[in-house]
């Protein structure tokens, strides 16, 4: 049969392709396991950098098991979820952002007038990594996520124990333009977020990421954080994202819980 | 088996395919900021080009010429996305650090080059030695670049302090200009250079 014939290129064209998604299909389903361990460990690693734990050398996996305490926030009260009624599915250990905001009980969509990080759904709850000294927590490592240009961005944001400064800012996941939006990987970015105020003096979420440089002899500098250069929709989606997660939608109702539980202590002391 | 060996060697000097061909120019300017960025993508490149050199020369007797292009792209498509797979499972942190470059090899004009001027033309075994000798041609090239730009850009060698920091006490200043794409260019102009005045015979004729 002639090369050129319509069946013959057929054949080999399916043949071709055939074969090719036998070798592509396998790969990706034998090596699913390990990519997910290294995501899962990639995960820990940011959360260690957003506590600034040092990494270096050391079993990142015991670091975070011996550092690190994990609790699980009610977002809507605000309060911690007792440790009986973790189950299966709601246990701070095993999860995951994605699936739980996608589950039809833990889930919620989020009504659109309100989703200013494009993001649809989020889960009622939301794990909370503490790094403690004694029973003071020093720092509160909020999980968050939010639409860039391309793809939703995963990180954390680290609080200091007064709940209003940002002590470190990791992203783990985003698919944004390398060299551009990507850039939201740059430790030299990440560093100017550190010691910025998120929220002002009464309490209302202020961090903001504009356009450009801050000036530093601005008031308002404490609150304001560089964007990135030519990357203006993900400088869009940070600065919305940062601020869906503090307000009352995200974050706000248990940092408030945090807050007046510290006064509390204060007061009796 | 002299046949062989030169289609092996010769790529890594007398026809390097980036400094005689100036192909692949894109990712040799993209990942050698670091040794061993530069090292993996090699890697990674030889890969890809020798198998899908071996497999599009196994099928080359029976495959029209109206379909060729894309059953060649269909092979290094494939071939591309089990390299990704393979770096994400085993070597995770390097594979973040080249982002779309992985991918991007599919358009490395090396693959698809050496897929229509060799491949096509000549038996499985010996298009794979070409695959291998092409890749490494690239790989030369890259190591080079990547030891220069990570030596003078941050004073390190596959992340090791080589020459102490200015910073840090000591009294290397890095330039950073080494860090930033445009400093591969020149690196790679003045390696054209040099092996041109070794090998006149590649310099073309005005």
């Amino acid at each position: 049969m002639s090369n050129d014939s319509t069946k013959k290129m057929i054949i080999v064209a399916l043949g071709v392709c055939l074969v090719c998604s036998v070798f592509v299909s396998s790969a990706a389903v034998f090596l699913h396991g390990r990519q997910e361990d290294n995501k899962e460990l990639d995960k820990i690693k940011n959360i260690l950098i957003a506590g600034d734990l040092q990494t270096d050398g050391g079993d990142v996996q015991r670091i975070f098991k011996e550092k690190v305490d994990i609790g699980l926030a009610d977002l809507k009260t605000g309060a911690f979820l007792p440790k009986d009624q973790y189950s299966d599915k709601l246990n701070p250990n095993t999860f995951d952002i994605k699936s739980m905001a996608d589950d039809n009980e833990y889930g919620m969509s989020i009504p659109s007038q309100k989703d200013i990080a494009h993001i649809f759904r989020m889960p009622k709850y939301m794990p909370i990594y503490m790094i403690k000294t004694g029973q003071n927590v020093e720092k509160y490592i909020l999980p968050f996520y939010g639409k860039g240009l391309w793809s939703t961005m995963y990180g954390f944001m680290a609080l200091g124990s007064d709940l209003r400064t940002i002590e470190a800012l990791t992203f783990y996941e985003h698919g944004e333009t390398p060299g551009l939006g990507g850039e939201v990987d740059n430790p030299k970015w990440k560093a100017l977020w550190v010691g910025k105020k998120a929220f002002d003096e009464n309490g209302n979420v202020k961090i903001t990421v504009i356009k450009g440089r801050v000036d530093p002899s601005s008031p308002d500098a404490k609150y304001e954080v560089d964007g990135l250069s030519g990357a203006t929709l993900t400088t869009r989606g940070l600065d919305a994202m940062v601020k869906f997660w503090l307000s009352e939608n995200g974050y706000g109702r248990f940092i408030q819980q945090c807050k007046s539980q510290k006064e509390g202590i204060h007061e009796q002391g | 088996m002299s046949k062989v060996k030169n289609v092996v060697l010769d790529p890594i000097f007398n026809n390097n395919p980036i400094l005689y061909q100036i192909l692949g120019i894109c990712s040799a300017l993209a990942v050698t900021s670091k040794l061993e960025t530069s090292l993996v993508m090699a890697l990674a490149v030889t890969f890809v080009v020798a198998f899908s050199n071996m497999a599009v020369s196994f099928i080359r007797n029976h495959v029209s010429s109206s379909i060729r292009i894309l059953i060649e792209m269909t092979i290094i498509a494939s071939l591309v996305i089990i390299a990704d797979q393979i770096l994400k499972a085993f070597a995770y942190d390097i594979s973040k650090q080249l982002s779309v470059y992985v991918g991007l090899i599919i358009t490395n004009c090396i693959v698809m080059g050496r897929a229509e001027a060799f491949a096509l033309k000549n038996p499985p075994l010996l298009s794979f030695m070409d695959g291998i000798g092409n890749g490494l041609g690239y790989a030369v090239v890259l190591i080079v670049v990547g030891f220069i730009r990570e030596l003078l850009g941050s004073g390190k060698l596959l992340g090791l302090q080589v020459l102490p920091l200015y910073t840090d006490g000591g009294w290397y200043v890095p330039n950073g200009l080494f860090l930033l794409s445009p400093s591969a260019f020149v690196i790679i102009g003045l390696l054209i250079w040099a092996v041109r005045t070794w090998k006149p015979e590649q310099v073309e004729e005005d």
